[in-house]
């Protein structure tokens, strides 16, 4: 399965053994986990993240096709939460297989740069006590666009 | 035609969905924002900048300029924040 949507927490470690299980002889895997910030200048209690399920697994299928042929990757997954997540936990995991590594580190960063302005997930900050939903940065929709030229 | 609401949109319309049917002046997914917007006011509060409204017909995210004709579902949101 290349796209999981999931509520449940998943194990970053045991999600990059089984994907390098089958490596098909691949010089390279790239794995980015994203998970959930709290930093001590803006401490957070959960983060809620709303999602559309049937665009969602749409929309991350044709990014996967788009990186599969531009950079061409031998394998992606991508693993994305919704629901309610406590800080720490990861939020999204990236894997990319490729013959070389460029491929693989360059196929990982284009899907994670569109899945932050181009997936249909909302994020949801709940600070104890008042709830704010996370706008969308200007430089996430830079750091996709660059992939446009 | 259903209309889907996500985000701080479904907030603060207090509902997820609507089942609507436009008049046939409605002809494009912006027609179809400003006619939710005139037509109940929290949707016009909600709506009120449309800059920060995004849209998917039937499941494909599309332009304000994009004709609704023949779609089953539009759904409205906010940007998107994932990853």
């Amino acid at each position: 399965m290349r796209v999981r949507l999931q509520a449940d927490i998943f194990d970053p470690g045991a999600e990059t053994n089984a994907f390098l299980e089958e490596a098909h002889g691949a010089g390279a895997a790239v794995t980015f986990t994203g998970l959930v910030r709290s930093l001590p200048d803006d401490p957070i209690a959960t983060l809620t993240l709303e999602h559309y399920p049937a665009l969602a697994e749409k929309q991350i299928g044709k990014m996967i096709d788009e990186a599969v042929t531009r950079f061409s990757l031998m394998r992606v997954e991508v693993i994305h939460r919704y629901g309610t997540m406590k800080p720490g936990e990861p939020i999204v995991q990236v894997m990319t297989l490729a013959p070389h590594r460029r491929a693989a580190f360059e196929g990982a960063e284009f899907l994670m740069d569109y899945l932050k302005t181009s997936a249909p997930f909302w994020k949801k900050e709940e600070t104890g006590g008042s709830d704010r939903w996370v706008d969308a940065r200007a430089e996430d929709d830079l750091a996709q666009e660059r992939w446009q030229k | 035609m259903k209309v889907m609401y996500f985000a701080w949109l479904r907030e603060r319309l207090n509902r997820s969905e609507d089942e609507v049917s436009p008049p046939p002046e409605v002809v494009t997914v912006a027609d179809m924002i400003d006619w939710l917007a005139e037509n109940d006011e929290a949707a016009g509060l909600a709506m009120e900048k449309r800059s920060l409204i995004r849209a998917a017909l039937d499941e494909e995210i599309v332009s304000p300029d994009t004709p609704i004709a023949g779609a089953k579902t539009l759904a409205l949101f906010p940007p998107m924040t994932g990853g």
